[in-house]
């Protein structure tokens, strides 16, 4: 009896590094990182895992912050290779990296994403400036009198705003704080509309914390209610109340052409075309970084790459148009692949 | 809800008719007629009490029925998928263009898109533009070539011949068949466009677009294709991390609960860890992920997103109520068989393990696949190992990436895909089956294996 235990207890150490040691080669690619970039990552996976002879890659999708975090934390097949960013990477995450020994990172741009604003195909048609959209959501908005002061936001109506607008109540439903396309709504959109008092641009020379303040807080008084991450959701409550407007990404707009509509933002329809062509504005650049010590020690890496980057999954007639992303122009589509073949280093 | 409400009601009503009748009785009347008295007011409650049991059990069974139907409803449709029927051509000259040897190598890097597309221009000889025929030819799913390429890889021998398939169509085109898209929207509204549509109607009239079994849906692993998209990859993933998890989780939770029932001595020691043990019951579920990426990740090492992570932190969550179970199993038998093993000269060790555990196993199993069953609709402790992920290879071994059916439910539900509502209904149903098979099986056990005194 006392012998068998002593095997037992001498066994689990061997167990779990005998498990440890079949991690250090692993034989597939290992991507993390934002959820706006998932839906094409896994895409690119899917069709890499088909048409090599490699693994398919495992994706997961722990948005961008929660990824870099985890692909920062260092060098070695127990960290992942591939990090998806909604935005680009920070300074401070730049740091980190280095810190931990990723200091080879490259970068690769792959496309944009448009936010749009859309509400019912039932409801009529309407148009927004960002100004609007700015003074519907904000919580403290300038004072309507003129003064250089904010007040509480005091619109319960559309038409309070601007007189064109329909007399039905506020009610937009878009992502909470968690989510990386509130993030980018907040910076493009509500950023945008706040510029537009020159007092404000003015302010964020001076103070921009306050500045901040001001045009990245969103109401909390029920007029924009937090729908959860599930933009299926938004689009089904959308469905359901022709009065509400939905914010969410471009590519559940394009699947559900047939129940919501996009509203024109600052005259801008948001489509295909016009978020490629940079003239809608709210669309935001996405990207994801690989690590470059990890290229040649997991299979694969450098084939994924030249199959995110090639004609036949980012161009104009890609599979990627196809789920939504918006591509590059040409130009920048060349220069890309061409920095990623050669592996150029992120340098901030 | 109400049930402390009423309890509380009926209480002070108690006491007031207790003070009541007591000031009474002191003056005429007898006990007789005050509990006659009284009987009505007491009958009225009962009643009461029932009717709101009656009620509360029928919103439950209501609620229940509706979430069933509305999943159903949504759900059962894909168990179809839409298929077209092509006469396909295995040409020679697309499958082996050099008339070399035939090799796997070189067969499974032919072009099989060709041969669909030759098929579709077969089928509609006008469509010649460009444009059209990248119309004509989205017609189809992507996962139609691969489905070519693995019949040609088995049987070589089918080039040259010319066979009438049933090939998977798209997602857009399985979604208009089966009504989830409206042909009366406006043109620019729709994923099908007219000239589709026409195909469509085309297809139909010559019987060469119908709904078959969807085979795929319970054969293949997770896709961004809806049409190519299946469960079988989130299943094994499933009973890899249960079957390690009851293989890690029933022996230890049923020697803690031998050792803390029959040895343990009674003290301050024993007492915190029942506490501790009861606590744990009650910690949520994404703690026990937390750990299990600090300790099995970080610390030990193991990689991410495998079931061998899982299982250990689902080992970690289900034991507090392995043990709990086993403890009550264990405190059923009743001491006299104990008495009587010991008193005919068997030791400790023999009578509990050939007298009270077989007599306490059915109530610990039941114990177990409760605790399996919570295990199998888990995903926030996966969240932090990783295991909410996109994987397309069906896992062999513990040690291969993994995600499990709760969160291929999850995953699904948040794909911008209109077909993934349907898959995410019927994953549902999926795991709703293996949930109640598995309580059933708990139920039976019970039933047939347990005694009573």
């Amino acid at each position: 009896m006392k012998l068998n235990n002593k095997v037992l207890l001498a066994l689990i150490p061997v167990l779990f590094g005998g498990i440890a040691q079949a991690e250090s080669n692993r034989d597939y690619i290992s991507i993390v990182g934002s959820s706006t970039v998932y839906p094409f990552s896994t895409v690119v996976a899917e069709q890499f895992g088909k048409s090599s002879n490699f693994k398919s890659p495992k994706v997961e999708s722990t948005g961008t912050g929660g990824g870099f975090k985890l692909f920062c934390g260092g060098v070695g097949v127990q960290h992942p290779d591939i990090s998806n960013a909604s935005r680009r990477i920070k300074q401070s995450e730049v740091d980190t990296c280095a810190k931990n020994g990723v200091k080879a990172i490259v970068e690769v741009k792959i496309g944009y994403d448009g936010i749009v604003i859309a509400h019912s195909s039932q409801a009529k048609p309407m148009e927004l400036t960002l100004k609007e959209l700015f003074d519907a959501l904000a919580k403290e908005i300038p004072d309507p009198k003129g003064a250089e002061k904010t007040v509480a936001n005091p619109y319960k109506t559309w038409d309070q705003i601007n007189a064109k607008l329909p007399v039905v109540k506020i009610e937009v439903l878009g992502p909470p704080p968690t989510s990386g396309t509130r993030d980018a709504f907040v910076e493009l959109a509500m950023e945008g509309g706040c510029k537009t008092y020159p007092w404000l641009k003015a302010l964020k020379e001076k103070d921009e914390k306050a500045y901040k303040n001001i045009c990245h807080s969103i109401r909390e008084d029920g007029a924009y209610v937090e729908a959860g991450e599930n933009d299926n959701l938004i689009v089904q409550k959308l469905q359901a109340n022709a009065d509400a407007l939905g914010v969410f990404g471009y590519s559940f707009l394009e699947q559900n052409s047939d129940k919501v509509t996009g509203i024109k933002v600052d005259g801008i329809v948001p489509t295909f075309e016009s978020i490629a062509s940079g003239e809608y504005s709210v669309s935001r650049p996405l990207y994801f970084y690989a690590k470059q010590a990890h290229i040649g020690i997991v299979p694969g890496i450098a084939e994924f790459l030249e199959e995110f980057t090639s004609e036949k999954a980012w161009g104009n007639e890609g599979y990627l148009s196809d789920k939504g992303l918006i591509p590059m122009p040409d130009a920048e589509r060349k220069q890309v692949a061409a920095d990623v073949k050669a592996q150029k280093l992120l340098a901030l | 809800m109400f049930t402390p409400y009423i309890s509380l009601e009926n209480t002070v009503n108690i006491m007031n008719n207790l003070t009541q009748t007591s000031s009474e009785n002191t003056r005429t009347l007898s006990t007789f007629d005050m509990v006659q008295k009284s009987l009505p007011k007491r009958r009225a409650a009962e009643q009461r009490f029932r009717l709101f049991g009656l009620m509360s059990i029928l919103l439950g069974l209501i609620v229940l029925l509706v979430l069933f139907a509305d999943i159903t409803r949504k759900g059962y449709t894909a168990f179809l998928q839409t298929q077209v029927r092509l006469d396909i051509y295995f040409d020679p000259a697309v499958l082996n263009p050099n008339n070399s040897p035939l090799d796997r190598s070189s067969l499974g890097k032919a072009d099989y898109n060709a041969l669909i597309k030759g098929a579709l221009s077969a089928t509609f000889p006008d469509v010649q533009i460009r444009r059209e025929k990248n119309e004509l030819n989205a017609v189809m799913s992507s996962g139609a070539a691969y489905e070519l390429q693995a019949r040609v890889l088995d049987d070589p021998g089918l080039i040259g011949k010319t066979q009438s398939l049933w090939l998977p169509a798209s997602d857009d085109v399985d979604m208009f068949m089966k009504g989830n898209i409206d042909r009366n929207v406006e043109e620019s509204g729709r994923r099908i466009n007219n000239r589709q549509l026409g195909w469509l109607d085309y297809l139909t009239a010559d019987n060469r677009i119908a709904k078959h079994f969807n085979k795929t849906f319970f054969t293949a692993g997770d896709s961004r294709e809806p049409e190519l998209a299946g469960i079988y990859g989130a299943i094994t993933g499933s009973v890899l991390t249960l079957v390690g998890t009851f293989f890690l989780s029933f022996p230890i939770g049923i020697a803690t609960a031998l050792y803390l029932e029959e040895f343990a001595p009674v003290n301050k020691w024993t007492d915190l860890i029942e506490v501790n043990i009861n606590n744990l019951a009650a910690v949520p579920s994404i703690v026990f992920g937390l750990l299990g990426l600090a300790m099995f990740i970080n610390f030990f090492g193991l990689p991410r997103s495998t079931p061998v992570v899982g299982c250990l932190v689902l080992t970690l969550m289900t034991l507090p109520t392995i043990i709990i179970a086993a403890r009550a199993a264990l405190k059923s038998v009743p001491p006299s068989i104990r008495e009587a093993a010991l008193g005919m000269g068997a030791s400790k060790l023999q009578t509990i393990f050939h007298h009270v555990l077989p007599l306490a196993m059915p109530g610990m199993l039941t114990g177990a696949i409760i605790g399996m069953s919570r295990a199998l609709g888990e995903t926030a402790p996966l969240l932090m190992i990783g295991m909410v992920a996109f994987i397309i290879d069906i896992p062999k071994n513990f040690i291969e990436p993994a995600t499990v059916l709760p969160v291929q439910i999850f995953l699904w539900a948040d794909s911008p895909e209109r077909a993934f509502v349907e898959r995410t209904s019927a994953a549902i149903l999926v795991l709703l089956v293996f949930l109640i098979s598995m309580n059933g099986l708990a139920v039976y056990l019970r039933k047939r294996y347990e005694r009573r005194w």
